[in-house]
């Protein structure tokens, strides 16, 4: 491919870009509050959308963790306030079993789905995209304006699900049938279970319109001389995540479909041989365990779209923060890539005890715990990246180095679960629960929170308090630790998850300190949450303007964008880009932007 | 009252932070922003450090404290349990000495290189030695993990031996069903269609196939019975939704699936009684508990599993009727005649001819 021809393709895309954005702007500006704010096509303001709604909905989910965990922690105790609120959910005070069940699937639904799915790659992706590579918009502004109205009439679905007279849907939020599919099984396989699919498939719709329009803006819209080995790490993560998604999310479509009508139409894709509630159902010759193929077949990427972004952002900050180029780019361009498809090829290692062959499980083991291979390498990059850096520790920092521990905590206990042979006795424990939490949730978060402490500067034009900052980054690692690592312990004790009171059982009743140790822990750090979304929202409005273009010293180009950039980005023509983007510290300047051109005497060391 | 209390106390906390967080801004800006926030940067560096070091204790003590409450490895109750135990231990020891060396790099790098007006960054894009070292020793390390992990997988998912004794297990919401074979040593046929609570034949056993008459069946509640040192292969169905079967002290788990049977084998090596004085618990059972959520009863779920001699499984097995003449009893032999047979006969024929 010639990237010469490449380039005058970019050049005649942006000339017209630029004409367009000439007209909107030098005439008069018509643009309603609705356009601007609402049905707005700006990539930044959908990213704001995507954030706020993200936000608006892990205060929901973080909310029902807390709850749930009041029942864990105190299974004895009576809480009349929470009768207040939820009504027969919570008789006398008690938090009802099906009532358990609905806050765990729904946490995990909106967490997994609407916080670290939209909230991230939604967010940074569409703030970033345009911004780094150099482009006025994405692709095509329509549809990513569509991506986010899809998404939140999926939020809206979801929504409306919690207040459904039996309950919003409550099998987990892999929802595997017959549990899901028979509307005898419980409450929660009633009407809630429909509103859960369909609001599945809304969302899965707004996925892929936006998982295309990144795709598309960073493979054709990239500008003069941002060839692609020159982007920061954190578009090759989003091109990544985005791939990930467009290839696996239809999966979950197609399995989300056929669960709808094994429910409401008498099909038999998933069901066989079923009595249930005194019933003999006719189905026969369906699989359950189909449903589990075509889920986790989406389940494990959708674990890596989680946390790809998130490591694409870590790489980034850390390397503009310790004032040092990451190390081994290309080494990290590559374990993304081989993470990406080795994503594809583990999924059965979630389903090493449904009866799986074991000669299939085998290659499961083998694939799942290759992805070491690449995580690791990842890992030491980022430490070499530290090693003789001269490191700022910003918030965004904290939590970077924050997301490389947990990431590590969490990934080395995946070699046990990974494991076949470990899996079968820690399958379906706390164990698991201490594992994804830590590698795939918290790790994602402060992959989160370390962009949004980033790129707040850029979005709103001021800082977010970092005082605050700091607060919230030390009470949530320090919690994070002590929530997650004990309850490994639990699930070495054999303790199942999605027990809500264990003092029936002989074997598990031992752990009462400790459950009531983590649900202190966790309102602790549930109330620090609210303490940043209080930050957030005051420091749109309130907090400490930015007075420079580029207040962390950083090479890429949207730091070359005015301190509140318009819609188009660039008030003049878009920079040509003339390096990579991390030549910190060469030939003894402290950075080297991107958009400035190769000197005479510099160094060619990349 | 207690929890208003609580918020009260939350809300009272935050304003306190909101207010130190928001002098501290007008505090920076009057003293210099740069000196400040290089003041921040050696605090947050020095506590970098402090985590590692009190996070380092942490993990000790939380191991001091907690690690007694585990299954002790190497405890395993059954073969294969011994065999997870093993790959358990390989597997910590391995990833023990990474997390530790990984965790100190990162948190004491942190700290070292924290900015300094002294210290200029180092320029260190790449070094393909360094990039290989680090991709060929994890590689091979993880291929150890691979062979113990795949030998031990085989052998415990590997066919059950020829004198396995059989117990089919049923789980149901919320509740778990045994059967065993009876003297034939074949589990008799059976059909979810067939399912008959009414009748007294919750399982769906078809009586016409003869391999049933003396098949014993256990009913919710009441323990399985294993023999020590004897080889059983567990037949694992369900009727409604996705159950599974796990047993923590076996290390062992296996879904039960509607309409497609699983299996797992495994030898138990220790009696009941011989855990009772092994943990010093006189209460000590071996439990069941369903691991797959399955509704709101998941939690308790509950079964329970005796291990004892093969003289007091006999002697057990004596006593229990096979659940035929449970469902028949005018054919009972042992049953008390009365002059009605025949018509309990008839009754039953329906059945029989089905």
């Amino acid at each position: 491919m010639s990237n010469d021809a490449n380039m005058h393709g970019h050049a005649g895309v942006i000339t017209h870009h630029e004409v367009h954005y000439d007209e909107h702007h030098v005439h008069h500006h018509k643009e309603t509050f609705i356009t601007k704010y609402v049905f707005s096509q700006d990539h930044k303001t959908i990213g704001k959308q995507f954030l706020i709604t993200g936000i608006i909905w892990a205060i929901i989910g973080g909310l029902f963790s807390v709850l749930f965990r009041l029942q864990l922690g105190f299974p004895e105790q009576t809480f009349p306030i929470l009768e207040t609120f939820f009504g027969k959910w919570a008789k006398g005070g008690v938090i009802q079993p099906e009532f358990y069940y609905a806050l765990v699937t729904i946490h995990g639904t909106v967490l997994v789905f609407f916080v670290l799915t939209a909230g991230l790659s939604g967010t940074f992706a569409n703030l970033l995209i345009p911004l780094q590579i150099g482009a006025r918009d994405m692709a095509s502004p329509f549809l990513n304006m569509l991506s986010y109205w899809f998404f939140f009439i999926a939020s809206v679905i979801m929504f409306s699900s919690l207040f459904v007279h039996t309950g919003p849907a409550s099998g987990g939020w892999t929802s595997y049938p017959p549990l899901s599919a028979l509307h005898q099984a419980g409450q929660g396989s009633k009407i809630g279970m429909d509103l859960w699919l369909v609001s599945m498939a809304m969302f899965i719709v707004s996925s892929l319109l936006g998982g295309l329009n990144y795709i598309a803006t960073i493979l054709n819209m990239r500008t003069k001389g941002m060839s692609m080995t020159r982007m920061p790490l954190t578009m090759w993560a989003i091109l990544f995540t985005a791939i990930l998604g467009v290839l696996s999310f239809p999966v979950l479509l197609s399995g989300a479909i056929l669960l709808l009508f094994d429910r409401n139409l008498g099909t038999s894709f998933y069901l066989s041989d079923i009595y249930v509630a005194g019933q003999i159902l006719p189905n026969e010759g369906g699989s359950a365990i189909l449903f589990q193929h075509l889920f986790w077949f989406f389940g494990h990427p959708e674990v890596y779209i989680i946390l790809l972004p998130a490591m694409g952002m870590v790489s980034e900050i850390l390397s503009v923060n310790s004032r040092k180029p990451i190390f081994g780019y290309m080494a990290m361009v590559g374990s993304l890539f081989a993470i990406c498809i080795l994503a594809f090829l583990v999924w059965a290692h979630h389903m090493f005890v449904t009866g799986l062959n074991p000669f299939l499980g085998a290659f499961f083991v083998l694939l799942t715990l290759l992805i070491a291979v690449p995580s690791a390498i990842k890992v030491f990059n980022w430490l070499t990246t530290l090693w003789r850096g001269n490191i700022r520790f910003t918030p965004a920092t904290l939590f970077a180095i924050g997301f490389v521990s947990l990431f590590i905590s969490g990934g080395l206990t995946g070699l046990f679960l990974g494991n076949s042979t470990i899996d079968i006795h820690l399958h379906d424990t706390k164990f698991v629960v201490a594992h994804f939490h830590i590698v795939m949730g918290v790790a994602s978060m402060f992959g989160m929170f370390a962009g949004i402490y980033q790129w707040f500067p850029k979005m709103f034009g001021r800082f977010l308090n970092h005082t605050l900052g700091y607060i919230h980054f030390w009470v949530t690692m320090v919690g994070a630790y002590l929530i997650f690592w004990p309850m490994h312990y639990e699930g070495l004790a054999g303790v199942p998850r999605r027990y809500l009171d264990l003092r029936d059982w002989h074997s598990f009743n031992k752990f009462d300190d400790l459950n009531k140790m983590i649900t202190v822990v966790s309102i602790i750090v549930f109330a620090v949450q609210l303490m940043f979304v209080f930050n957030f929202f005051y420091s749109i409005f309130k907090g400490r303007k930015v007075r420079t273009q580029n207040p962390w010293g950083s090479n890429t180009l949207e730091w070359t964008t005015p301190i509140n950039p318009g819609h188009g980005n660039w008030p003049g023509e878009i920079p040509e880009v003339h390096r990579w983007a991390y030549d910190y510290a060469k030939d003894g300047r402290e950075f080297i932007p991107q958009a400035e051109p190769v000197g005479a005497n510099e160094s060619k060391d990349h | 009252m207690q929890t208003t209390f609580i918020i009260l106390i939350l809300l009272l906390g935050f304003l306190i932070t909101f207010q130190i967080a928001k002098a501290s801004e007008y505090v920076a800006v009057m003293r210099g922003e740069e000196k400040s926030r290089k003041q921040n940067n050696r605090i947050n560096g020095f506590l970098l450090l402090v985590f590692l070091i009190l996070g380092l204790i942490g993990v000790y003590y939380n191991n001091e404290k907690l690690g007694g409450k585990i299954l002790q490895f190497g405890s395993a109750a059954s073969d294969h349990g011994h065999d997870v135990d093993n790959m358990m231990k390989i597997t910590l020891i391995i990833t023990g000495i990474v997390f530790v060396i990984t965790q100190f790099i990162l948190f004491f790098f942190a700290y070292k290189y924290q900015e300094s007006d002294k210290r200029k960054a180092y320029y260190y894009p790449h070094n393909n030695k360094l990039e290989v070292l680090w991709t060929a020793v994890p590689a091979i390390v993880l291929t150890v993990m691979v062979g113990f992990g795949l030998f031990y997988w085989f052998r415990i998912t590997g066919e059950a031996p020829e004198n396995a004794m059989q117990v089919e297990v049923t789980g149901s919401q919320f509740k778990w069903e045994f059967r065993y074979p009876g003297k034939d040593k074949v589990i008799g046929k059976k059909f979810y269609r067939a399912i008959d609570e009414g009748a007294n034949n919750p399982l769906g056993q078809l009586w016409e196939d003869s391999t049933n008459k003396d098949d014993i069946y256990v009913p919710p509640g009441d323990p399985m019975h294993l023999v020590v040192n004897k080889p059983v292969k567990l037949i694992i169905n369900s009727k409604d939704v996705i159950h599974d079967v796990g047993l923590a002290h076996f290390r062992l788990k296996m879904d039960a699936v509607p309409g497609t049977p699983t299996t797992m084998w495994f030898t138990p090596i220790k009696t009941t009684m011989q855990m009772m004085q092994e943990t010093g618990d006189p209460d000590f059972v071996y439990e069941i508990s369903c691991d797959q959520l399955c509704g709101q009863g998941h939690f308790g779920m509950r079964g329970r599993i005796i291990v004892e001699s093969q003289e007091e499984f006999d002697l057990w097995m004596a006593k229990q009727k096979p659940k035929f003449y449970l469902a028949h009893p005018a054919l009972d032999p042992d049953a008390p005649k009365k002059d009605s047979t025949d018509n309990k006969l008839a009754a039953a024929t329906p059945q029989l001819r089905q």
